[in-house]
C-alpha cells in the first residue's frame, strides 16, 4: 500500500495537470487551457471531470493538480467563505488565495452565473419572469442541482431572501434539465451560459433582488506552475465573451461534438491561434478505460483478499474480537460510496490510489463475512475429529479449516468483486477513469452512445467476473464439497465390503 | 494403560461427571454403558483432552494428559465417532493419511500402509479415491477406522461407532471389528448403550448413570450380583428390548 502511495506522489513533476469540474463549460475551458499550454510546447494533461468544486479545490490546493477554471462568486462564496469577502474585490481575493498558495488569473471575459429557470411555455403561462414571482406559486416543482443545494450563496440563502416555500428534489444538473423538458419539475437552477438557454427552450427568471453574486471566470493555479504555462492560459483574459461561451457551449451539448473540437475551435476564434484538437478514438478511450477499471478491481481485491481472510479466521476464532471487526467493516460498507471517495482526497489525493483505496474497504466486508461464516459453520464432529488426529492449530486450519470453508470464501470474494465492478464506475468522479469516465460524459452531454460506452462494457466485465469466479470454484472447492450432480454421489453406493 | 483420578466435569449447573476414577487395562477391550446422558461420552472424551476435567487428571501410559502432552497422546490413540467424522473433502484414502503426510510419511509407506488397513478392514481399495460423500455408512465406518489405525496407535477410543448403522451392515461391522480386536490386541475403550453389542465386544463393562459409575465387571458379574436397584433395571430393560444378550 504505501509503496503504491509513494508512486502516486512521485509521478512527473515536469508535466502540468489542468483539471475540469464535471460540467461541459468547465470540461471545454480546461480542454482550451490544455491545448493552449501543449502549444507551448509543454507537457501538459487534462484530467476530466473530476467531480465538484471540493474535489477541484482540494486537488488544486494538494498539488494533485496544477490549474483549473473557477468562478469568482464560487471562490468567494465556498472556497474562501471564512474570510467574508466580496466576490467583486479581486484584490482581497488575490490576497486571500495568496496565502494558500493558489494565483488567480484575470478574468476570462464572460460570467456565468447562478439563476432559475423554468420552461419558457409554462413561464409564460403563470406570468413568471422574476424569481419574487415564485412566492406566489408554491405548487411548483423544484429539481435543483446538488451543489445549488448545498452552497451557501445557493438555495439555502436564495430560499430565505426569497421566502420561498418549497421542498426540492436533488439531483444532477444535467438531469434536471431532462425532467423539466418531461414535465415532472417546473423550475431548476441555472447557468447563466448553459447551451438551452439559447436554443430558447428556457427563460431565465430575474434576480429581482440581486441575491446572486458575480462568476466572472478565472483560472486559479499554483504559485509554482510553470511560468510559461501561466503566461499561456494568463492570455485567455478578457478574451471569451458570453456569446462565444454559450456557442461552445451549445456546440458540444445540443450539437454534440467532440469537446476537444469545440475547445480548439473557440482557441481558434478568441486568440486565433490554431491548435490540435486531441481526441481519442472511441476504441481507444474503451480500451484505456478497460485498462484503469480492471486495473483498479484486479488490485483493490486482491488487497481485500489478503486482509479479509485473515480477519474472518480471527473473527471466527474469537467471537468478541469478531464481532468488532464484522461491526467496523459492516459499518465501512454503509458509508455512501460518492462521501467516502471525498473523505479519501485529503488523506491521498485524487486519482488511483484514493480509488483503489475505496474499493479495497467496500470489498472487505463480503470476504470477511463469508469466511467467518465459512469457519463457524463447520460441523462440531469434523472439529472434534480433526483435533482427536493430533493436528496443530496451524495444521487444523489449513489441511481441514480453510478448505471446508472454501466454498463459503469463494462466494464472498465474488459478491465483492461484482460490487466492485460496479462502484469502481465512480472512479471517474477523482480522476481514477475507468469505464465511470464514459458513463459521466454520456450523462453530462445527453448522449447515449457515450454512456453505452462505458455501460456496456462494464456490465460485461461484470458477467466476466462471475464466470471467472465460477471457473474458480470449480478449480478451488475440492470434490467431495461441490453439490452434488448426478445420481451417482446422492445414492449412498452399495456396501462393498458385504 | 488408562487411569482417570477423581476426574470431573460440569456444564454450567449441570453436572457431566461426577469425580470418577477408572482404571483401564491395557490390550482390554472396555465397554461404557449407560442410558442417554449418563456421561460416559464425556467419559471418552476426557481421556484425550476433547473434554478438559475441572478437577482430577486423566494419566494415560505414565503420562498426565494435559495441554503440553495431549497432542501425543492423541497420535497415540486412534479415534472413531458414529457418523466417522470424516473430512469431506478430502478422498478416503487422503482421509486416512491426512495425520502420516502432515509428518512427513513419504508416499511408498503411506501407500503400503493403506493397502495393508484396506486388507484388514475389509475395504475394496478402489473405493478409496471416493470422497466420503460417495460411500456408504458402512463403508465410512470402516475407512474411520483405517483413519483411527493408521498411525498404530496403542489405544482406541470409539464412541458409538455403529449406532448410525442398519442392523444387518451392523451386524456384519460387529463381527469384523471383533476380529480386528482380537488380531492387533490393543487397548480398546469403546461407547455404546446397547447391552448386546457390550456384552458382543467387552472384556469389562463400566455402568454409567447420571454422571457416575454404577459398577464395572463382566455382564455375567453385572447380572449375577447387581450392585443396586438399577443394574437390576437396567438389564431387564435391554433385555426386554433387544431380545437377549450374551
Amino acid at each position: 500500500m504505501l509503496v503504491l502511495v509513494l508512486c502516486a506522489a512521485c509521478g512527473d513533476g515536469a508535466r502540468v495537470r489542468i483539471g475540469s469540474k464535471k460540467f461541459t463549460e468547465s470540461v471545454i475551458l480546461a480542454e482550451a487551457g490544455t491545448a493552449l499550454v501543449r502549444e507551448a510546447g509543454l507537457e501538459v494533461e487534462h484530467r476530466r471531470e473530476l467531480g465538484g468544486t471540493t474535489i477541484l479545490w482540494n486537488a488544486l490546493v494538494a498539488g494533485d493538480i496544477d490549474a483549473y477554471p473557477e468562478y469568482t462568486g464560487t471562490i468567494a462564496a465556498e472556497l474562501l467563505a471564512d474570510a467574508h469577502l466580496d466576490a467583486d474585490d479581486d484584490v482581497a481575493m488575490r490576497k486571500a488565495l495568496a496565502d494558500r498558495g493558489i494565483v488567480m488569473s484575470s478574468p476570462l471575459g464572460f460570467s456565468d452565473t447562478y439563476a432559475l429557470g423554468m420552461r419558457e411555455d409554462e413561464a409564460a403561462r403563470l406570468g413568471i419572469t422574476r424569481i419574487s414571482q415564485l412566492r406566489a406559486h408554491p405548487e411548483l416543482a423544484y429539481a435543483l442541482s446538488h451543489e445549488f443545494l448545498e452552497r451557501k450563496e445557493g438555495w439555502p440563502t436564495l430560499r430565505e431572501r426569497y421566502g420561498l416555500d418549497a421542498t426540492p428534489a436533488g439531483m444532477d444538473h444535467e438531469l434536471a434539465y431532462r425532467g423539466l423538458v418531461a414535465g415532472s419539475a417546473q423550475v431548476t437552477d441555472l447557468y447563466s451560459t448553459d447551451a438551452e438557454i439559447a436554443v430558447g427552450h428556457l427563460r431565465v427568471l430575474v434576480d429581482d433582488l440581486h441575491h446572486f453574486p458575480d462568476y466572472r471566470a478565472v483560472w486559479l493555479w499554483r504559485a509554482d506552475l510553470a511560468p510559461a504555462a501561466a503566461a499561456q492560459l494568463e492570455r485567455f483574459a478578457g478574451r471569451i465573451s458570453v456569446a462565444e461561451m454559450i456557442r461552445a457551449n451549445a456546440r458540444a451539448r445540443i450539437d454534440g461534438e467532440p469537446e476537444a473540437a469545440v475547445a480548439a475551435d473557440l482557441v481558434a476564434r478568441v486568440l486565433g491561434v490554431r491548435v490540435a484538437a486531441v481526441s481519442a478514438s472511441r476504441a481507444d478511450r474503451i480500451l484505456t478505460h478497460t485498462g484503469e477499471h480492471l486495473g483498479m478491481v484486479a488490485i483493490s481485491m486482491l488487497l481485500a483478499t489478503l486482509v479479509a481472510i485473515p480477519l474472518g479466521i480471527l473473527a471466527a476464532r474469537r467471537r468478541r474480537t469478531g464481532a468488532v471487526i464484522l461491526a467496523l467493516v459492516g459499518v465501512i460498507q454503509t458509508v455512501p460510496s460518492l462521501a467516502l471517495l471525498v473523505f479519501m482526497i485529503p488523506l491521498l489525493g485524487i486519482g488511483w490510489v484514493p480509488a483503489v483505496v475505496a474499493l479495497f474497504l467496500y470489498s472487505l466486508l463480503p470476504i470477511v463475512r463469508n469466511t467467518a461464516q465459512g469457519l463457524t459453520g463447520i460441523a462440531p464432529s469434523l472439529r472434534e475429529s480433526a483435533e482427536a488426529l493430533g493436528l496443530t492449530a496451524w495444521a487444523r486450519l489449513w489441511r481441514i479449516e480453510l478448505p471446508l470453508a472454501t466454498p463459503a470464501i469463494i462466494a464472498g470474494m465474488k459478491t465483492a468483486a461484482v460490487i466492485n465492478v460496479g462502484t469502481a464506475t465512480l472512479g471517474a468522479l477523482i480522476g481514477a477513469g475507468g469505464y465511470g469516465q464514459s458513463i459521466m460524459a454520456g450523462i453530462r452531454l445527453s448522449d447515449r452512445a457515450t454512456i453505452l460506452e462505458g455501460a456496456v462494457p462494464a456490465a460485461v466485465l461484470a458477467l466476466a467476473v462471475q464466470g471467472v469466479f465460477s471457473l474458480a470454484e470449480r478449480w478451488l472447492v475440492p470434490r467431495g464439497l461441490r453439490p452434488a450432480r448426478g445420481a451417482r454421489a446422492r445414492v449412498p453406493a452399495v456396501d462393498g465390503a458385504a | 494403560m488408562i487411569e482417570l483420578r477423581g476426574v470431573a466435569r460440569r456444564y454450567g449447573e449441570e453436572v457431566a461427571l461426577e469425580p470418577t476414577d477408572l482404571a483401564i487395562a491395557r490390550g482390554q477391550t472396555t465397554v461404557l454403558i449407560g442410558p442417554s446422558g449418563c456421561g460416559k461420552s464425556t467419559l471418552l472424551r476426557t481421556i484425550i483432552g476433547l473434554v478438559a476435567p475441572d478437577t482430577g487428571e486423566v494419566i494415560f501410559d505414565g503420562v498426565r494428559v494435559d495441554a503440553a502432552s495431549v497432542r501425543a497422546v492423541r497420535r497415540r490413540t486412534g479415534y472413531v465417532i458414529q457418523d466417522g467424522g470424516l473430512f469431506p473433502h478430502l478422498s478416503a484414502a487422503d482421509n486416512v493419511a491426512l495425520m502420516a503426510r502432515h509428518l512427513g510419511w513419504d508416499a511408498p509407506r503411506r501407500q503400503a500402509r493403506l493397502d495393508e488397513l484396506a486388507a484388514l478392514v475389509r475395504l475394496p481399495r478402489e473405493l478409496l479415491g471416493r470422497p466420503p460423500g460417495a460411500l456408504s455408512g458402512g463403508q465410512r465406518q470402516r475407512v474411520s477406522l483405517m483413519r483411527a489405525l493408521m498411525l498404530d496407535p496403542e489405544a482406541l477410543l470409539l464412541d458409538e461407532p455403529l449406532g448410525a448403522l442398519d442392523p444387518m451392515v451392523r451386524i456384519e461391522l460387529q463381527d469384523d471389528l471383533r476380529a480386528i480386536f482380537a488380531t492387533l490386541g490393543k487397548t480398546v475403550v469403546m461407547v455404546t448403550h446397547d447391552l448386546a453389542e457390550a456384552a458382543f465386544f467387552a472384556d469389562r463393562v463400566v455402568l454409567m448413570r447420571a454422571g457416575a459409575i454404577v459398577q464395572a465387571g463382566a455382564v455375567a458379574d453385572l447380572e449375577r450380583a447387581p450392585a443396586d436397584e438399577f443394574v437390576t433395571r437396567f438389564l431387564r430393560a435391554q433385555r426386554r428390548g433387544f431380545g437377549g444378550a450374551a
